[in-house]
This record gives structure tokens, C-alpha cells and sequence, in this order.
């Protein structure tokens, strides 16, 4: 099913990489935002949402990257380029990642940044939205939040443009170690 | 027709840059949708969808009520009201409550509506539109063209020069470039909005969530920075089950736009917290504006099934020529026709409605399976009901429901029409019928019709005989088409019976509206043609067969007459159209094909009745093969060719343009002649083909058969 998810997610212009260990994944993530110009200065933070995923590692490594941060509020949302959050399924015919966004903090990390870079277990893959809805039930969650590629327009001239409202890129990180946060 | 509607219609057709996006775009769409639904059963889903939909219209209150105890229990307020007035007021309490000074919106046709954003705008309130197709309309004081892509119509300069006064720069009219300049322009928007409005592509009963789709993410934003969320819904996007939000959603983002899904799918269930702690005010206002009535209506309830995917307008051979402003302010296209009648007013849909021309692609690719040409026939069922017919039209057809007086005078016509003629054709009409003429020749009428020709025809005696329903064009334009289809019967042993008394089929009293004169019509054939015993009630027009086949039946059904429809069914089982006919008598081996034969490359065009309402399109290729041609199919071979019966009269501005599509088609296949089952789509485009020159030859699929007859 990775290979499906992989495919797909693709095809709507998402990244997805996967590491085996969550050390690994944390080498990823660092070198990833030190590449793409993360800094301490408005405009280049980097904001991650509380999620299981940070449990589980040293956080230390991250703490000397300037400009991450894991307080996340909406005026540190508005001005930040990166956004990290942890997901809690994935849909394998559509490329589709899924969350718990009940907590707004989830959304702002992943909705006012330009990049996205979503975490998930790759045990969390399921078939399709049929075997979702049997896992994941507004009892649980106020806000269900399904994400399929980047924020895209074809509103002026049918011309398919990346980036309006939400994240231009969507980055998507499977660890095979994290278990799932279902 | 008012001269404000055609005019509406000529600006429209003479826009370059509208039909060029619309055509180019439909062309697009019609390729990513089936690529969309690769390895979907369609009908099986759509047959899913329409049960469920179908379900949630039988039980509207029951589901409001069920939605509104749940979505309450949660924390959220629910607000049910019919009238779009006090959905007005009721926001603009709530407004006023909280001190609200500026909105930020997310798409919602119902807010459209309902008006809102002017009585807000009025009320003091800023109110910013946030998806880009809908903010640019409102940069430029418009309304939405297109369900899905409201600014579908404009171009990337209008944009620009739109945008350029917004942020008071000159802006070049690269798109990512316009793309980026909206989206810092509402960044603050978001940041500040006191309230957020969303509408709701989806109302689930059983767990009073409401489920918003976007590709933008504006709904997120909408429905994340504010402090107060109202969303409004239709009552007829309700469900019953959780589940069926996966059944809707596997069919609308692919049907919508050809995407697997849209990029964001929020379920909002019951308030959440905001960014400071406090918990979201979560409004829910459930309207019905007029669409319990319309479930209570036992013919328009299946409308409540639609998804708002807009399919029905993306492959609209004549959406895609006048885009979504000649359709009117907010609901467009073929389901919008329906929807402005009943949430707007009757008489609203009067013009409008007149537009379609019922080829039946929109019902091929609807997901919610409803049968909207259909239900456009209803509305101009009622609206003749109402308002009576058109003096001209009543004149006709008083003369159509008088056989021998509308024969005589087609008689008439064949000498009248004498100076016109040339070469089988009427090239040039005077004045006001001008326009008929206008890019196609009428054929002339032929001087002796196919009812006295027939009489000279010595048939063999045969065991099995065949009553032949002629219709109007084969028997008083294209007799020779009469005579090849006596003549290939002949062959297979069928002697072929002509009723005299057969008359006009009502097709076209019935697609005006005109219910009674069309009854009439079908009793009248009904009488002739089961008169004799035969096996078969063969025609070689398509429309002819379908009136046969099943619209005497619909017709009796619609004005609630009983007498004649068993023998309406009678009737309806003997009939087969010529291509079905022929097809099986040559699988049978009654009847034999010249063998070996190279004829050269054909191309054929699907007619609209055969195709989607007859779903013939194999037989007449078979056949075609199976005598020696080689076909060679054009692109959009199953789209109309403008025809439409007297709609091509009634609106030559839009036929115009299908039919030179149609012809343009035709020619890129490089092949010598087309082929096509129907006589109004010859007289189309052979009349098309003689006035715009090309040496294709235009032949009925009976013609090119019969001289390939093996002796």
C-alpha cells in the first residue's frame, strides 16, 4: 500500500520520503530545514505541533536549530515558513493523509505555512476512505482533516497553479518505527 | 424569445475568450474524467449515490430533525428556516451580537442565493470572498459563471488589471504570479475576520457533521482563525449515515473537477477550540427555500440527489458556448435550469430553459443519476401549462395535429419553396428566415414524398412483414432513404407495410412543451401502425423511434392519461430502430453483405437519441465494417451536431457554432464521407457541409448499406 500512497500523493505534486528509524527521520527533518533556509527570523521559523512522534527522540539535536519551535500560536503561524505535524492515517488510493485536527494548533501549522512537512507512521496506511470512516468517527474528533497534495487553484484560466491559500509544498515523512498514534 | 436574452446569448457566443476557456476546457474535462474514474464501476457508484440521495430527499425533516439533535448535542447551534430572509437575519443577529466587523467567506452557492453578501454589505459589514475564482468576481462586480469555477470567463489580463488596482501596482498577467498577489492580499483578511461563513458539500444526520471541500484550503482558514463559524446548507445535502460521506466524495471531486479527491476535506463536527482556548460559536442554518416542495413533487424530487459537481454543465455543448451568464445569476447550466425554476421562480426558468437541447450528455455523466433533460421537458411542460403557447407555435400546431392538412401543405411547400432551390437544397432565405440559412442549407422539399413513391415499389411476397414508420424529414425530404430501407428489408424476406395514416411523431410539440398536441400525435399513430399485424415497427430516425419507443408512453404519463397506454406499450415493444434491425437480420444470416469489399475510410457521428437514449453506437459501425468500410472515428463523435429539431430554428446563434465544430471534426478525419442513423442530423450537416464548402460526402448509414447488398 506505501507504493499506491506513494504514487498517488506523487501525482497531486506531494513529497514523500520514508526512513526506517526515528533517528533517522529526525536527520531528515533538520537537514531538510537547515537546506531550505530555516533562520530565527520572521518569515523562516519553523513550527512544530505537539505529537507522539517527539515523545519518543533526544530532543536535543533539535534544539540548536535556530528558528524551530515548538510553541505553536497563530502569530507565530502567520509568519512562519515551515510547519510540522504528526498524521494519523493514511488513505492509499487517493495520496491522502488524515488527522485528528480537533486542537487548532494542528491546523495552523498546516494550513497558514508554505511548507507542510507531515509525519506518519507507515503502519497508519489504509486502503481507502470506506476503511477510514470505520476507524476515525466525529466522536472522537470535532475537526477531521483530510489532505491530498499541496493548496491548488485553476481558477484563472484553468491554468493549475500551486500555493493559493494553504502550503505550496507538501512533504510527507513515513517512519517505519513510529507506531501508529491510533 | 426577449431580445435581452438573445442579445445575452450573441455577446456570449462572439466572446472569444469565453468560449475558447469553456471549449478548451470541456474538451480537457472529458478526458480526466474518464481517466479520474479508471477502474470505478460508475454506475454502480452513481447508483449508490442516487439511493442514498434519494433516501435523504423521502425524509427530509426527519434528517433535519436528526441533525439538528446531534450537531446540538455536540455544542453547535442549529437554525432551520424556509425563508432566505430570516437566514439573512439570523446572521446578521449574530453579527451584531459579537461586534462583528468583518467576514471572510468560503464558496457557498446557497449564500449566493440568499443575496447575502449585498444585505451584509449593506448592514455595514465587510464581507470577503476567499476562494480566488469567487474573489475575483467580486473584485470585478460579478456573478459566478460556472458552479465550480465561478471566473471561468475571465481572462488572465481582466485578472491582472483587477488585481493591479487592488494592490495599486501594475502587475504583469503571469498566473503563479497573480496567484501569490491573492494570496498575501487576503492573508490579513483571514488574520482579522471577526466571523467566518462556509456553506457545506455535505450534512451528515447521523453524527451532525458537516463536511466542506476545498482546493485552496480557504475553508480551513474560514473555518480555523475566526472566532465564529456559520455555516449555511441546503437541506438537500443532507445524508443519513456517516458512511455515505465516502460514497459522495469517491464520485464528486472526480466528476467536479477529475481529481481523485480535492486537496482539503474538513468534517466539522461540533465546535472546537480557538487559538486563544475559548471554544469556536458554531452556527449550522439548515434552509430549505422551496426544496421540501420540490421533494413532495413526485417529478422533481430526484433533483435533490445532485452533489453540486456541475458535470452536467462541463459537457453542455451549449454551456460550453455561452458559459454560465445567459443561464442567469447563480445556479447554471443543466441542473441550474431546474434549480432556477424552483428556488428562484417558474417564470425565471421561461428563457432559460429553451437552451437545452436535449442531446442527454449531461444524464450520461450525472453521479447522481438524475435525469435532467427530462425534468427541463417538465418544466416547459408546466410552463406551456401556465402561460399557453407562443401565438406562431399554436398556429403550427393546430396544423401538425391535422394530418392531412400539415401534409398538404409540406405538399405546398415543396412548390413554394421552388425559387429558393437549387440542387436539392434551400440556400438563402428571405428576411426574418434568414437566419435559418445562416451556415446551413434546408434541403428542399422533394417533390414526390416517400407515401407516393412507396405505392410504385414492387416488393416480393414475404412471410414476415414490417410496418415502416417514416417520420416527417424521410418522407418529405429524403424519400430515397425510405426506399433503400424497403429495400434492404426486402432482402432479408420482410416486406415492408407503409400506414398510410401515420403522421408527425410529436417530438417536436413535445420539446416545446406542447404535451396535448403531442398526445395527440402519438394516438393517431398509434391507431395506424398497429392497425396490421406486423413483427416489426421499423423507423430509420432515431427521434421517431424514441417517441415510439418511449415518449407516447411519458407523454400519456405526464398529462395523466390512461386510455392509450397499453397500446402505447404495444406499440413500443414492436418498434426497433434500423441499424438494431438490420444488425441482427445479418447475424442471423437472413441477410448478406458484398464480401471483400474496400469502400475506403469512413468516420460516423453519433445521433443523440440513438446513442444515449436507443444506446446504439456498435450496430451501425459493425455494419459499416462488415460492407467494406473503414472507420475512422472523430473526435467527439457522440456530441450533437446542433440539430435539436426546431431548436436549430429557435436558436441559430448557438446551433451555428455546434454544427461548425461538428463539421471541423468531421474534416480533421480526413475521411471521404460520414455516416450517421439520423435524418435530422443529415439535413444538419449536409446543409452545413453545402454552405461551407468540402467535398464530404453526408449519407445516411440505410443508403451506404443498400448498395452493398450481396445479390
Amino acid at each position: 500500500m506505501y507504493e499506491q500512497f506513494k504514487a498517488r500523493a506523487e501525482g497531486v505534486s506531494a513529497e514523500v520520503f520514508r526512513f526506517n528509524t526515528r533517528m533517522e527521520t529526525v536527520e531528515f527533518i533538520s537537514g531538510f530545514l537547515r537546506r531550505e533556509g530555516i533562520s530565527d527570523v520572521p518569515g523562516s521559523y519553523a513550527l512544530w505541533a505537539e505529537s507522539p512522534f517527539l515523545d519518543g527522540i533526544d530532543r536535543q539535536a533539535l534544539d540548536k536549530i535556530g528558528g524551530l519551535k515548538f510553541e505553536v500560536t497563530r502569530d507565530l503561524a502567520a509568519v512562519a515558513r515551515f510547519g510540522i505535524s504528526q498524521m494519523n492515517w493514511a488513505m492509499a488510493d487517493t495520496g491522502t493523509l488524515v488527522q485528528d485536527s480537533s486542537a487548532v494548533e494542528q491546523r495552523l501549522v498546516s494550513s497558514l505555512t508554505e511548507i507542510h512537512i507531515a509525519l506518519i507512521s507507515t503502519g497508519s496506511i489504509l486502503p481507502d476512505m470506506p476503511t477510514l470512516l470505520t476507524r476515525l468517527h466525529p466522536d472522537q474528533s470535532a475537526y477531521i482533516a483530510m489532505i491530498t497534495g499541496a493548496s491548488r487553484t485553476a481558477d484563472i484560466e484553468r491554468v493549475l497553479t500551486i500555493g493559493v491559500h494553504g502550503p505550496s509544498r507538501l512533504v510527507i515523512v513515513f517512519c517505519d518505527e513510529l507506531e501508529g498514534a491510533n | 424569445m426577449e431580445t435581452e436574452f438573445k442579445e445575452s446569448i450573441n455577446k456570449a457566443v462572439n466572446n472569444a475568450n469565453l468560449t475558447g476557456a469553456l471549449g478548451k476546457f470541456s474538451e480537457a474535462y472529458k478526458v480526466n474524467r474518464a481517466k479520474a474514474y479508471e477502474g470505478i464501476d460508475f454506475e454502480e457508484l452513481r447508483g449508490r449515490i442516487a439511493e442514498l440521495k434519494s433516501y435523504a430527499a423521502g425524509h427530509l425533516e426527519q434528517l433535519s430533525e436528526e441533525f439538528a439533535k446531534n450537531a446540538e448535542a455536540r455544542g453547535a447551534k442549529v437554525y432551520r428556516t424556509s425563508e432566505p430572509a430570516q437566514v439573512r437575519e439570523y446572521i446578521l443577529k449574530v453579527a451584531r451580537e459579537n461586534g462583528v466587523k468583518t467576514v471572510v467567506k468560503s464558496k457557498s452557492m446557497a449564500t449566493e442565493e440568499i443575496h447575502l453578501n449585498q444585505y451584509l454589505e449593506e448592514a455595514g459589514i465587510k464581507v470577503g470572498e476567499t476562494d480566488l475564482g469567487e474573489w475575483i468576481i467580486q473584485l470585478a462586480g460579478q456573478t459566478p459563471s460556472h458552479m465550480v469555477m465561478p471566473a471561468i470567463h475571465m481572462t488572465k489580463e481582466e485578472v491582472s488589471d483587477l488585481f493591479s488596482k487592488e494592490v495599486n501596482e501594475r502587475l504583469s498577467s503571469d498566473i503563479p504570479r497573480l496567484v501569490k498577489v491573492a494570496r498575501e492580499q487576503l492573508r490579513p483578511a483571514f488574520l482579522e475576520a471577526d466571523m467566518g461563513i462556509s456553506g457545506g458539500n455535505i450534512a451528515v444526520a447521523e453524527t451532525g457533521s458537516i463536511v466542506l471541500m476545498t482546493n485552496e484550503g480557504n475553508a480551513r482558514l474560514v473555518t480555523s482563525l475566526p472566532k465564529i463559524h456559520i455555516a449555511l446548507v441546503g437541506i438537500e445535502k443532507l445524508v443519513a449515515k456517516y458512511s455515505d460521506v465516502a460514497t459522495i466524495l469517491k464520485a464528486l471531486p472526480r466528476s467536479a473537477t477529475a481529481q481523485l479527491l480535492t486537496s482539503y476535506v474538513s468534517i466539522i463536527s461540533g465546535p472546537s477550540p480557538n487559538t486563544d482556548g475559548s471554544l469556536k460559536d458554531l452556527h449550522i442554518i439548515l434552509m430549505d427555500n422551496r426544496r421540501s416542495e420540490m421533494a413532495a413533487d413526485p417529478k422533481f424530487k430526484q433533483a435533490l440527489q445532485c452533489i453540486r459537481c456541475a458535470s452536467c454543465l462541463n459537457v453542455c455543448p451549449v454551456f460550453r458556448l455561452v458559459g454560465g451568464h445567459v443561464f442567469g445569476k447563480i445556479y447554471t447550466g443543466g441542473i441550474g435550469t431546474i434549480l432556477t425554476a424552483w428556488f428562484d421562480e417558474l417564470k425565471k426558468s421561461d428563457e432559460i430553459q429553451g437552451l437545452c437541447i436535449q442531446c442527454g450528455a449531461c444524464k450520461d455523466v450525472c453521479p447522481a443519476k438524475i435525469d435532467i433533460p427530462e425534468l427541463i421537458m417538465e418544466i416547459r411542460r408546466r410552463l406551456v401549462k401556465d402561460q399557453g403557447l407562443p401565438m406562431i407555435q399554436k398556429a403550427i400546431y393546430a396544423v401538425v395535429n391535422n394530418r392531412k392538412l400539415f401534409h398538404g401543405m409540406l405538399r405546398a411547400a415543396s412548390l413554394a419553396g421552388k425559387p429558393f432551390t437549387s440542387g436539392g437544397f434551400v440556400r438563402h432565405l428571405p428576411l426574418f428566415l434568414a437566419d435559418l440559412t445562416d451556415g446551413r442549407s434546408l434541403p428542399a422539399i422533394a417533390a414526390e414524398p416517400f407515401r407516393d413513391r412507396f405505392k410504385k415499389i414492387k416488393q416480393p411476397k414475404c412471410r414476415e412483414k414490417a410496418a415502416f414508420y417514416a417520420g416527417c424529414l424521410i418522407d418529405f425530404a429524403y424519400p430515397e432513404m425510405g426506399e433503400s430501407l424497403v429495400k434492404i428489408l426486402n432482402k432479408a424476406g420482410i416486406e415492408v407495410i407503409f400506414p398510410e395514416d401515420q403522421t408527425c411523431c410529436g417530438a417536436p410539440a413535445r420539446y416545446n412543451g406542447a404535451y396535448e398536441v403531442a398526445a395527440g400525435n402519438a394516438v393517431d399513430n398509434i391507431k395506424a401502425l398497429l392497425a396490421e399485424d406486423v413483427r416489426y415497427v421499423v423507423s430509420a430516425c432515431p427521434t421517431c423511434t424514441v417517441a415510439l419507443d418511449h415518449e407516447f408512453i411519458s407523454t400519456f404519463e405526464s398529462l395523466g392519461q390512461t386510455e392509450w397506454i397499453p397500446q402505447a406499450k404495444e406499440l413500443a415493444a414492436k418498434t426497433i430502430d434500423f441499424s438494431t434491425l438490420v444488425k441482427k437480420l445479418v447475424d442471423e444470416g437472413r441477410l448478406t453483405l458484398k464480401e471483400g469489399q474496400q469502400l475506403g475510410t469512413i468516420t460516423y457521428h453519433d445521433s443523440c437519441h440513438l446513442k444515449r437514449t436507443l444506446k446504439v453506437s456498435e450496430q451501425p459501425r459493425e455494419l459499416l465494417g462488415k460492407a467494406g468500410y473503414q472507420i475512422k472515428e472523430m473526435f467527439e463523435c457522440d456530441t450533437c451536431c446542433g440539430m435539436g429539431g426546431s431548436y436549430s430554428m429557435k436558436l441559430p446563434e448557438i446551433s451555428g457554432p455546434i454544427l461548425q465544430r461538428k463539421l471541423r471534426n468531421i474534416r480533421e478525419t480526413g475521411a471521404a464521407t460520414v455516416a450517421m442513423d439520423c435524418p435530422g442530423c443529415v439535413m444538419q450537416i449536409r446543409g452545413g457541409f453545402d454552405q461551407s464548402g468540402g467535398d464530404v460526402k453526408v449519407r445516411h448509414t440505410v443508403e451506404l448499406l443498400a448498395e452493398q447488398l450481396k445479390d
